[in-house]
């Protein structure tokens, strides 16, 4: 029973992560119907501003409560990962926009590849050490054993999870969103600076998977140039299964496959836990194309 | 237009006719020959995962290849070792193995340290009858790869009974839990070996659980392996891994110690693995304080030179450029097949890390082997397995047969701190 909720406790600290970079994922999937290789080497970005930025804090700033040292890394981890996203949609994909969706998808691979080997190039390959933003304290909450990073993995995620359904839903900006998500061209002929709002969510994205990678660095303190490998790809299927342009959906599909991994990786089948994300996305694809919380719409010829 | 042309076509058919350097000259002064440098060829892991154990063997060896050299070289030749990086990835060491014999022309390799790396490269060795030497690949069937290919140090049956046994018999523990990387063979071979003496003893494997090399997240498996209690937990891998295992088992309050094999040994390990390491053991080939006259010189010259405390990779990859410099003097000839067989002759030799004799499988019989202890952020000696000192099994039948559970190591001594 202890490790029943142990392992579901792990899961959802390792679920909340994904959930930020898939939310990434699944708004501009929502809005260009472009899946952003790159995302997944944002979120990287975003940890090896941590990383430096975190370093050099301690160091000239020792006195200040970690607390805001911390919050200032996070800060210029987002600002820093905001200006890549900004940079890689206005460079990348906006020549491309009305360029057929292959041509598209294959520069946003092409910018995965720059940024990984680009990284290797200018980190080093060699795994780095994530610093100690915060003291680690390790609560026991009756047998089930948790640390205070894992509780502000949570609480961060749902703070930004939280902003970002206000704006989405909230906001006039955020109605102009969902409009130029409904239909591109209709949106522009409304007088929607379209250009713009294609801008904001790759930032909006952009920062979302900067906070997870602070967050990322914070529970797993080893870093690459290739670690947003892994997590983007598996955040792209959480994005999937609750259904790619929803933003609660790649919310739930983020904590689902964070849960499931950890009850995978918990049992005698720890093998297999990389492979069942990617069995969880045939079985939707083949199941429920539009994932849990999508929409069907068959497509019109 | 047309002239832009003309002239681009020529100067690329200039370059595809005469562009090559003649071939013949580089063959001369590379090797085989009588005459100018020998040329060795070295693969390991400068960069990547298991950065630190590349970085230190190459310092080993070019420590040994400069005091050679300074003396005068070998057989009136200099000597030139040739690096290449295999970024700790098994494809990369078969492509630069394959690079050094084809291109460089090397007469000799050395390398590598994690048993899957040495064998992607070993085939490549032992069909171009290069003589290829291992200084800490401890997986036991890369010598058995072919006739070519030679070991500096211990194999893992020998590791992983060593450990079992001071776990079972000095520590007195019965439960034990094995977290095993299956990426790598190494850390399957070893943890295999360590669970079969385990039994053997009479302990208990309560849970057994794996993980994948570069994996971050190693909670799910730890919490399984909390639910059955052991009193120690086996992990054979790579000190990267093994630094956030630790941090994040005591994370999940366990308080357990880890137990492990040679792959722990870096610098890096109690950086990454901070406090959450303490108490924990492992094994390894020799230790830095070790009161012995050949250590001392050693490690004083590697700090010299290095500024740092030379690790046991270190030492290995010194000891086995050595055995390679002293083999080609015997041999006198950098050919292939005689040099492999004065190299298979290697006995008694002096090396850091005890004497070494090479067995008819190609490993070197009775290494020497002791346990560590991770006290106060410092490596402490807790145990010397001595099989040549030792008097339970005798030397000579220790290692030569590589798949027996005959090479029954002896505790020799138990010297503290």
């Amino acid at each position: 029973m202890q490790t029943l909720f142990q392992n579901l406790l792990n899961g959802i600290a390792a679920g909340s992560i994904y959930a930020l970079i898939a939310l990434g994922y699944t708004m501009v999937y929502g809005i260009l119907k472009l899946i952003n290789f790159a995302h997944g080497d944002v979120f990287m970005i975003g940890s090896f501003v941590g990383f430096y930025c975190g370093n050099a804090l301690a160091k000239s700033n020792p006195d200040a409560p970690p607390f805001v040292n911390a919050s200032l890394t996070m800060l210029l981890a987002m600002i820093i990962c905001a200006a890549l996203g900004f940079l890689n949609e206005r460079i990348a994909y906006r020549p491309l926009r009305n360029a057929p969706r292959i041509a598209s998808l294959i520069t946003a691979i092409g910018v995965s590849f720059l940024l990984e080997y680009g990284g290797q190039f200018v980190f080093g390959p060699d795994p780095k050490f994530f610093p100690t933003l915060i003291e680690k304290n390790i609560i026991n909450l009756g047998g089930v054993v948790t640390t205070n990073y894992q509780l502000i993995v949570l609480a961060v995620a749902i703070v930004f999870m939280g902003i970002l359904q206000y704006i989405v839903y909230g906001t006039k900006f955020g109605r102009a969103m969902r409009a130029v998500s409904f239909n591109f061209e209709t949106a522009s002929l409304m007088g929607i600076p379209t250009d713009r709002v294609i801008s904001t969510t790759f930032i909006i994205g952009s920062m979302l998977a900067a906070v997870a990678g602070i967050l990322y660095g914070l529970s797993y303190p080893k870093i690459d140039p290739l670690m947003g490998i892994m997590p983007g790809l598996k955040a792209f299927v959480a994005a999937v299964l609750g259904g790619i342009g929803n933003v609660p959906g790649a919310v739930v599909g983020g904590l689902v496959i964070g849960i499931v991994e950890a009850f995978v990786g918990g049992s005698q089948f720890s093998n297999y836990r990389d492979a069942i994300a990617f069995v969880i996305l045939i079985v939707i694809l083949l199941f429920r194309p539009s994932g849990l919380f999508g929409k069907y719409e068959p497509e019109k010829v | 237009m047309k002239k832009t042309w003309m002239v681009l076509t020529t100067a690329v058919l200039s370059l595809v006719l005469f562009g090559c350097p003649p071939k013949p000259a580089e063959t001369v002064t590379g090797t085989g020959g009588t005459e100018g440098e020998i040329v060795i060829g070295e693969y390991g892991s400068l960069t990547g995962a298991e950065a630190t154990f590349g970085q230190s063997t190459h310092n080993g060896i070019m420590l040994a290849m400069d005091e050679i050299n300074g003396a005068g070289g070998v057989n009136g030749r200099k000597i030139r070792v040739k690096t290449e990086d295999d970024q700790s990835k098994a494809e990369e060491a078969a492509n630069a193995v394959t690079k050094l014999i084809s291109q460089d022309n090397v007469i000799a390799v050395l390398g590598e340290v994690a048993s899957s790396n040495s064998l992607a490269a070993a085939p490549i060795c032992q069909s171009n009858k290069v003589p290829m030497i291992t200084p800490s690949s401890t997986n036991e069937r890369v010598t058995q790869v072919g006739d070519y290919i030679f070991r500096m140090c211990f194999i893992d049956p020998y590791q992983g009974e060593a450990m079992a046994n001071y776990l079972t018999r000095t520590l007195k523990l019965k439960n034990a839990a094995i977290l095993v990387d299956v990426k790598s063979d190494y850390s399957t071979g070893l943890a295999a070996n360590f669970e079969r003496t385990f039994l053997a003893n009479g302990g208990k494997i309560v849970g057994k659980q794996s993980y994948a090399k570069g994996d971050s997240d190693f909670r799910a498996q730890l919490t399984t392996l909390k639910g059955t209690k052991p009193e120690v937990i086996f992990v054979p891998g790579y000190y990267n891994d093994i630094g956030q295992i630790a941090i994040q088992a005591r994370d999940l309050g366990m308080t357990m110690p880890l137990a492990g094999g040679d792959g722990w040994e870096s610098p890096k390990l109690i950086e990454i693995g901070g406090k959450a390491l303490e108490g924990c053991f492992y094994s390894n080939h020799y230790h830095v304080d070790d009161p012995s006259p050949a250590v001392k010189t050693f490690v004083q010259k590697y700090q010299e030179r290095f500024g740092a405390q030379p690790d046991s990779l270190a030492a290995l990859g010194y000891d086995s450029a050595r055995v390679l410099v002293d083999a080609i003097r015997r041999a006198g000839t950098t050919d292939g097949p005689k040099l492999r067989d004065a190299i298979a002759a290697t006995t008694n030799f002096d090396g850091v890390t005890g004497k070494i004799n090479l067995g008819p499988d190609r490993n070197p019989i009775g290494k020497k082997l002791v346990v560590l202890q991770i006290t106060n952020g410092q490596l402490a000696l807790k145990d010397v397995v001595d099989p040549a000192a030792g008097s339970a099994a005798p030397a000579g039948t220790a290692a030569t047969d590589t798949s027996s559970t005959g090479n029954a190591p002896s505790t020799a001594s138990a010297a503290t701190n």
